[in-house]
């Protein structure tokens, strides 16, 4: 922060100068970081690309990360993790792929209306999914089906590197049509020591067939024992590659985009108090576990993704009352704060705003 | 002791309770998309007018621009303050969970600094409205504006306090957190209030700093002219202020409580306390916005953190539901709310006829009392 804007921020105390520049136009905040929509693809049925021009806050990400994206629907903030697909080196065409899940409010939105002025809001790059900084000579990467992304950003990184090491993509997806960013993926794969190959499990179109095995690793990287892997997918493949590695005793070898749910610690013998969803009016007896669960126990259905205190889909206020971080232990009592319910544990009487 | 529970019987305070949760669902269910448009564009007019107020005191030389300056930024320390900074501070935008409309985050352009405020207002205030030594908006521990408070010679000056209060007021409503009353009657420690006293000298100097430092010095040789001008903003914003909280809770017929008929309140209670315990004032849209709603008193203290510009669109509902309750609904023109507590202020400066300090028969209560289930 530079002295005239230390001085302009003492002068226009206490809102800040962002929330003066913002309203001549939301990208020219200086603090917090934004994103401005400037091209959008519909590659596949059901998936969206946003091509986004970072504010200057952005302090870049590292390939494989994720970060948190903020949309307001209906005059509510919802914050979504997606991992961009695009090249660390890009800074100014930062991609994000995205699926219409069935019932998932955000992703849906952003695929039925996100179009080119649409102003997101970004959280800090997060998240330990990247390559060692000393690049391996042999990489296997490993996606399926919006898993993609962050490999798909790692091998453009590389690219974009001009790495010369040996790299092998091995993407998995129902059907070839089902795979966003083909076209740069076939001309990723026509570079030296770059090979990408697309296995269908329920088509005859790509080079592989069928689900992840030994078999297709033998086929497409022979020394895959000597290299790290890095993979990203549904969890039938994640238990699948863990399942492999551990046998071939090369756990080690294998890194995944997998959010490790913590131990959640519940005391559902020493519970007390009612819990009072003021939306809908319920009532119930805490019974000591997440508010999540006690909220679907009472026949409700919050919006949530994750279960595990990630992805911050079921952030609701909480109006009254102190709530426990069951991952943590940390116990937090003030008003009208933002509480994620899948970890939060009810202290006695609590209020949520659901 | 009669008022409060005496006016209604057990069902029909339990049956209004129900009809208020029930607009209140009504209202929750309803909140989205309009309500964010409606406050930003609210801060938009109010971050406009402070750039245009501050800027026209560059050019204060010229006594027009430096009145149409002082004006400007009055309206945005007016807006910024009663529309924007008190119902953000309520949480009535915490749904939106936006952290610029946050009630956890937001400040506002005054000494008071948020913290503080929010303790004493949204909590103490609006849970224990108008109880008597519970409730420290009543009077504000500087005051006499109830029969309840007993009387001492130094009441003898309330209406001149009061006079004195209005012209500072944006300094008295961060000093009411000190709790000087109760600290010179010896109930709390000076030594209690080390973090409030450390948040306010923080605030009072960054927003001393710059109306009375910063802005004046950029003006160069217009400087005694802009301190002038800022001086003079926060002025009319406190009088504003000032006017319109006193006519809230302190005009003629708005009840008070003790804490003896207020305890194991039920719900449908504590709503009918906060209607007896609250009076709105008349007026045009502008007006509203500028009172910050709380021209709707009554409706915001029956649901303080549902966006206050949902309440000029209840207070009908409101008003017959207490017709149909035959509960009184305190409301006027801003110039009879003031003159009514002017009348009040002077009233009780003097001692009570008569040594006695039991409250006065509310006027509706004879007619209450034989009410049927309606």
């Amino acid at each position: 922060m530079g002295r005239l804007a230390a001085i302009a921020d003492s002068l226009l105390t206490p809102h800040g100068i962002d929330r003066y520049l913002e309203l001549i136009d939301p990208m020219l905040v200086r603090r917090e970081i934004r994103a401005e929509v400037t091209d959008v693809r519909r590659q596949t049925p059901g998936t969206v690309t946003l091509t986004l021009r970072p504010s200057r806050a952005w302090p870049g990400f590292t390939a494989g990360q994720y970060v948190r994206v903020a949309v307001d629907i209906d005059g509510v903030r919802r914050i979504r993790c997606y991992s961009p697909a695009s090249s660390a080196y890009r800074r100014d065409e930062l991609e994000l792929t995205i699926r219409a899940h069935e019932h998932g409010l955000v992703s849906r939105h952003l695929y039925g209306t996100a179009a080119p002025g649409l102003v997101l809001g970004l959280s800090r790059p997060e998240g330990e999914f990247t390559l060692p900084p000393a690049r391996p000579d042999k990489l296997l990467l490993v996606s399926g089906g919006s898993g993609i992304t962050p490999v798909l950003s790692m091998l453009r990184t590389l690219a974009d590197e001009g790495h010369r090491g040996e790299v092998v993509l091995l993407h998995y997806a129902a059907t070839a049509a089902d795979v966003p960013h083909r076209a740069e993926l076939a001309r990723l794969g026509e570079r030296p020591g770059v090979r990408v190959v697309l296995a269908c499990t329920r088509s005859a179109d790509g080079e592989l067939h069928g689900r992840f095995g030994e078999r297709h690793l033998d086929e497409v990287a022979p020394w895959f024992r000597d290299a790290p892997a890095y993979l990203c997918g549904p969890e039938p493949l994640r238990d699948a590659a863990a399942e492999l590695y551990a046998a071939n005793g090369l756990s080690e070898r294998l890194h995944t985009e997998e959010f490790t749910p913590p131990a959640l610690r519940l005391d559902t013998e020493g519970a007390s108090g009612r819990v009072r969803f003021a939306r809908s009016g319920t009532e119930v007896d805490n019974s000591g576990r997440p508010l999540l669960e006690q909220a679907e126990d009472a026949g409700l259905a919050p919006e949530h993704g994750c279960r595990m205190g990630i992805c911050f889909s079921c952030t609701q206020v909480k109006s009254r009352g102190a709530v426990r971080d069951a991952r943590s232990g940390a116990v937090s009592d003030g008003e009208n704060e933002e509480i994620q319910l899948c970890i939060s544990v009810p202290v006695g009487d609590v209020e949520i705003d659901c | 002791m009669t008022g409060l529970q005496d006016r209604l019987t057990r069902e029909q305070v339990e049956e209004f309770g129900r009809e208020m949760d029930e607009l209140r669902q009504r209202l929750v269910a309803d909140l989205g998309e309009e309500d964010v448009a409606y406050i930003h564009n609210v801060i938009k007019t109010q971050r406009g007018l402070e750039v245009a107020g501050r800027a026209l005191l560059f050019a204060g030389f010229f006594p027009p621009a430096w009145l149409a300056g002082v004006g400007a930024l009055s309206l945005s320390k007016i807006l910024d303050n009663m529309e924007i900074g008190h119902n953000v501070m309520h949480g009535q935008y915490d749904w939106t969970r936006d952290p610029a409309l946050s009630s956890q985050r937001f400040e506002w352009d005054t000494v008071a600094p948020a913290e503080n405020w929010r303790h004493s207002h949204n909590y103490i205030h609006h849970t224990y409205t108008n109880i008597v030594d519970k409730d420290r908006d009543v009077g504000y521990g500087i005051l006499r504006i109830d029969p309840a408070q007993k009387w001492h010679p130094y009441y003898l000056g309330n209406p001149v306090y009061a006079v004195m209060l209005a012209f500072i007021f944006q300094w008295g409503v961060m000093l009411h957190d000190l709790e000087f009353d109760r600290i010179v009657k010896g109930e709390r420690k000076w030594s209690e209030f080390a973090d409030v006293r450390k948040r306010m000298l923080r605030k009072a100097s960054r927003q001393v700093g710059k109306d009375y430092v910063l802005f004046p010095l950029l003006t160069g040789p217009l400087a005694p002219l802009t301190l002038l001008g800022n001086a003079s903003a926060n002025v009319v914003r406190n009088l504003w202020a000032f006017s319109i909280i006193f006519c809230g809770h302190f005009p003629a017929d708005v009840e008070s409580f003790s804490e003896q008929e207020t305890e194991q309140e039920s719900r449908g209670q504590w709503y009918l306390r906060q209607i007896l315990g609250s009076a709105n004032i008349t007026g045009g849209p502008l007006f509203h916005i500028l009172s910050g709603n709380l021209s709707h008193q009554i409706e915001h203290h029956l649901f303080p953190d549902i966006p206050a510009r949902r309440y000029p669109q209840i207070a009908p509902e409101v008003r017959a539901i207490c017709e149909k309750y035959g509960l009184p609904y305190n409301t006027g023109p801003l110039h009879k709310q003031l003159f009514s507590v002017a009348k009040k202020l002077v009233k009780y400066a003097l001692p009570d006829r008569g040594g006695d300090a039991n409250r006065p028969e509310p006027s509706t209560l004879n007619r209450d009392r034989n009410l049927s289930a309606a």
